[in-house]
């Protein structure tokens, strides 16, 4: 470290929304040329401290100071003036804009657009040459993959002269590969002086890459320590301020019969393209069998499939029996009924109605239910007196079922559509992104009932983003790539390397 | 079909789809900054009435010109806060100002002028007069080319020309330009311009105001070229022709004219029921082809001649968010 004053020191950074304290007197001091990490669980405040330094909300109180000089923030273009740049989670870039134009995008010289494009094309090329970011500068973002995406947004902030870099839970979307490479690119750029803050809930990123680490919790800076005096324990703890499960304890598996048989699915979207190519798989009685990939491989699809909301062709069985895929009776009510049970990907849209109470939205799916029936009228306080035991045996919190389905946090959402489909006691459990979104206690909570829920003797098809979760709850693991199921492995003769390779398509096995 | 008479059609061709180009491009800048504009028709409609009120009272059409597009902008910034600063319903926000033009044009001017909701007749310096371009009467005698030159291309009035200037204009502009890179950005992802250090607000206000003027020159185009005056409800739905011209065209600029000519065009075989009868044989309603433009426009919408996407970012109020 050549220069002794921090790039970027906070001072007391408190910052409310209402009643709601998101940041409470935050410090945080970050040295030139290193890696700093911030962790926290969602909601913590990270990202709401991070938009303060970008000048996208201003801070009720406390200062900042940029290489040792008190700075004020109070939009964007100032964070970019003061070499602030930052790599959002969900990337601000226009979908059907060349590379170049997003790069040039606020930053051009002059009215007329053909000299910016000339010159951001040359330094474009430099800094390729410099970090090793090779890029197609004429390349349209919708066409390129989402590493690349991401590359154009480092590529962006680099471009406007950045010696901060903040990126926001860069590696939520990449795969395995494509984060080494992203991480590589950020020791690049370290090596060359820049300044990164990375923000992060995956501890291994932290204990990986950072050269310092800040944790936060309810809006507070819980600790600053060095990555190297450290463990993933105890990052964990001072996250969460109790000890928690790392790992999801469970017993071997003990497999009965096929539940489910998928022979050669074939799904094709409404422009024609193959999603699903041919899918073969089996699930059996008593096993969690995951897929990983990275998003958009055609996991939502055949999700959405079994789950009765997509027509497609082939074959499925469930306990022998076919089940019916044209979409004249593949209505996700006569799933439920063959007892099938289905937790959505996105529960803000599919597992949930965010404005709809909590016992409303427990009745989805299975309104029909006698229980629930008051002769022709339904029966509003069953509903209410159900929901409230469901609340308290999933540890929703509050446990009020009056609640709007959005004023619960994350977690409890998930909860609240978790209780819901397995409190039916299904016989298959389909569950897609089981923990995106919630925080580290509620995790291990949700791996638990998966567990017990297998244990009983039923099949689970687990569908995840992340790897981690796939490891850590499978029994069995199907690979998907490009609409297909690339390979399949018993969760304890595989590893992350050989799974990530397969998800970028690459099969050692057909070698 | 002989020589004069398509000359005469292709000459109305040119009259009548002047409003809708002009509308059209209005709607272009307001929609490609990602705020959707179905109040083109009731801003025109008030521009036609008030340039064509001021046309009267001070016998410029200048003048004239000058109110209607106050006039229009004057609309236009209710949409802008209504739409950009209290991020309201772009939709809700353009049926009201079209209900409001439509019932407050007759209003005053039947306060006014008390002529059942009309301007009085405009005559002389108080209409845009045609202008005639140069060497059109030298040239008037050359076979094909001289009436061509002649009937078509000059003789119209310099709103016309405006117009169709406004079209490399607003290409240029839309592609040759920062203005133009960030106004598209905006429609499509503000966030991307937001966080770039660009003022989302400023921009998005920009085009509305854009699209004031141009609805302005619209209206008074109707007013005090195309007629003699306004009459009630006398945009006639054109502001929801140029809104599917706009669509027709993919929220394109040269495209845009192609439309709004084959659209005018429609519209001036419509005046014409027994060309068109000569010509194919057979009688055409009228009314068929006054709702051709729709129909095309559903046809479109439909998927079947290649997508319309538009703006991304379209309808949408920003929220800033993390």
């Amino acid at each position: 470290m050549t220069n002794s004053a921090p790039a970027i020191e906070l001072a007391g950074i408190s910052k409310a929304f209402g009643t709601v304290q998101a940041n409470k007197d935050i410090s945080i001091r970050v040295m030139p040329g290193t890696i700093h990490g911030i962790i926290g669980e969602n909601g913590a405040g990270k990202s709401t401290l991070m938009s303060i330094l970008y000048g996208f909300y201003k801070a009720d109180a406390g200062d900042i100071f940029i290489a040792g000089k008190k700075t004020l923030i109070p939009d964007s273009q100032s964070a970019i003036k003061a070499g602030i740049g930052m790599v959002f989670q969900h990337f601000k870039l226009v979908e059907n804009f060349s590379v170049l134009e997003n790069v040039v995008l606020g930053a051009e010289e002059g009215f007329s657009l053909g000299k910016s494009l000339a010159k951001a094309r040359r330094e474009l090329k430099a800094l390729a040459d410099e970090y090793g970011l090779t890029i197609e500068p004429d390349a349209l973002i919708e066409d390129i993959g989402v590493g690349m995406q991401q590359r154009v947004e480092i590529l962006k902030a680099l471009y406007r002269r950045a010696e901060i870099l903040i990126l926001d839970e860069p590696t939520g979307v990449l795969t395995p590969a494509e984060a080494d490479q992203l991480f590589r690119i950020l020791d690049r750029l370290k090596a060359e002086g820049k300044t990164i803050i990375l923000i992060t809930h995956k501890l291994r990123e932290i204990m990986d890459v950072t050269d310092t680490v800040s944790v936060m919790r309810r809006g507070e800076m819980t600790a600053t320590v060095k990555t190297a005096d450290t463990s993933p324990g105890e990052l964990a703890e001072l996250m969460v301020g109790r000890k928690v499960l790392l790992r999801v304890e469970k017993k071997s598996a003990s497999v009965g019969n096929k539940i489910l048989e998928i022979q050669d699915l074939h799904v094709k979207d409404e422009d024609g393209v193959h999603r699903l190519k041919g899918i073969n798989l089996d699930i059996r009685a008593g096993e969690i069998v995951g897929i990983a990939g990275v998003a958009g491989n055609g996991q939502s699809e055949l999700l959405e499939v079994l789950g009765g909301y997509k027509k497609a062709t082939g074959n499925i069985r469930y306990k022998s029996q076919q089940i019916d895929l044209t979409g004249a009776v593949a209505n996700a009510q006569s799933r439920r009924t063959l007892g099938i049970a289905h937790v959505p990907e996105d529960r803000q849209s599919e597992g949930l109605i965010m404005n709809f109470m909590a016992w409303e939205n427990t009745a989805f799916g299975y309104h029909l239910d006698d229980a629930y029936q008051n002769g022709m009228l339904i029966s509003n306080s069953a509903i209410r007196t159900d929901t409230q035991a469901k609340m308290g045996r999933f540890d929703v919190r509050p446990p009020d079922p009056r609640l709007d389905a959005s004023s619960f946090s994350g977690g409890n959402q998930q909860k609240i559509v978790l209780a819901r489909e397995i409190e039916r006691n299904p016989d298959l459990l389909l569950i897609g992104q089981p923990t995106r979104g919630v925080d580290i206690g509620a995790i291990e909570f949700i791996h638990q009932q998966i567990v017990a829920l297998r244990d009983e003797g039923k099949a689970i098809l687990l569908v995840s983003v992340e790897l981690e979760e796939i490891l850590a709850l499978s029994d069995r693991i199907a690979v998907m790539f490009d609409g297909q199921i690339i390979g399949e492995r018993i969760a304890g003769e595989t590893d992350e390397n050989e799974l990530g390779l397969m998800m970028a398509g690459i099969n050692e096995d057909d070698a | 079909m002989d020589l004069p008479t398509l000359l005469q059609i292709l000459d109305s061709t040119v009259r009548l789809s002047t409003p809708l180009l002009l509308a059209c491009l209005a709607g272009l800048y307001s929609e490609r900054a990602g705020i959707f504009d179905i109040g083109l028709e009731g801003k025109m409609l008030a521009a036609a009435f008030l340039s064509g009120a001021v046309a009267y009272a001070t016998g410029s059409a200048w003048l004239g010109l000058m109110a209607g597009v106050g006039a229009s902008l004057f609309l236009s910034l209710i949409h802008g806060v209504a739409s950009i600063t209290f991020r309201g319903n772009q939709l809700i926000s353009g049926v009201a100002i079209n209900f409001l033009a439509a019932g407050i044009t007759v209003v005053i001017a039947q306060s006014w002028f008390g002529q059942g909701g009309r301007t009085p007749q405009l005559s002389g310096d108080a209409r845009f007069e045609p202008i005639t371009l140069p060497f059109a009467d030298a040239l008037r005698e050359v076979p094909v080319i001289g009436p061509v030159y002649f009937e078509l291309i000059s003789g119209h009035t310099s709103l016309v020309y405006i117009a169709i200037l406004f079209v490399p204009l607003t290409w240029a502009l839309l592609y040759r330009t920062r203005f133009g890179l960030r106004l598209r950005a905006v429609g499509e992802n503000p966030a991307s311009v937001d966080t770039a250090g660009v003022s989302v607000i400023r921009l998005r206000y920009i085009a509305v105001v854009i699209c004031g003027v141009l609805c302005g020159f619209a209206g008074t185009y109707l007013a005090t070229a195309l007629q003699a005056g306004f009459v009630k409800d006398m945009s006639a739905g054109r502001g929801f022709i140029a809104l599917a011209a706009l669509i027709f065209a993919k929220w394109r600029p040269w495209q845009a004219l192609y439309a709004c000519l084959l659209f005018g065009f429609l519209q001036a075989m419509s005046l014409r029921p027994d060309v068109l009868e000569n010509t194919l044989g057979f009688k055409v309603n009228a009314q068929l082809l006054d709702a051709l433009p729709y129909i095309l426009t559903v046809v479109i919408l439909a998927g079947f001649v290649g997508k319309a996407v538009p703006p991304r970012a379209g309808g949408a109020p920003y929220v800033k968010e993390r």
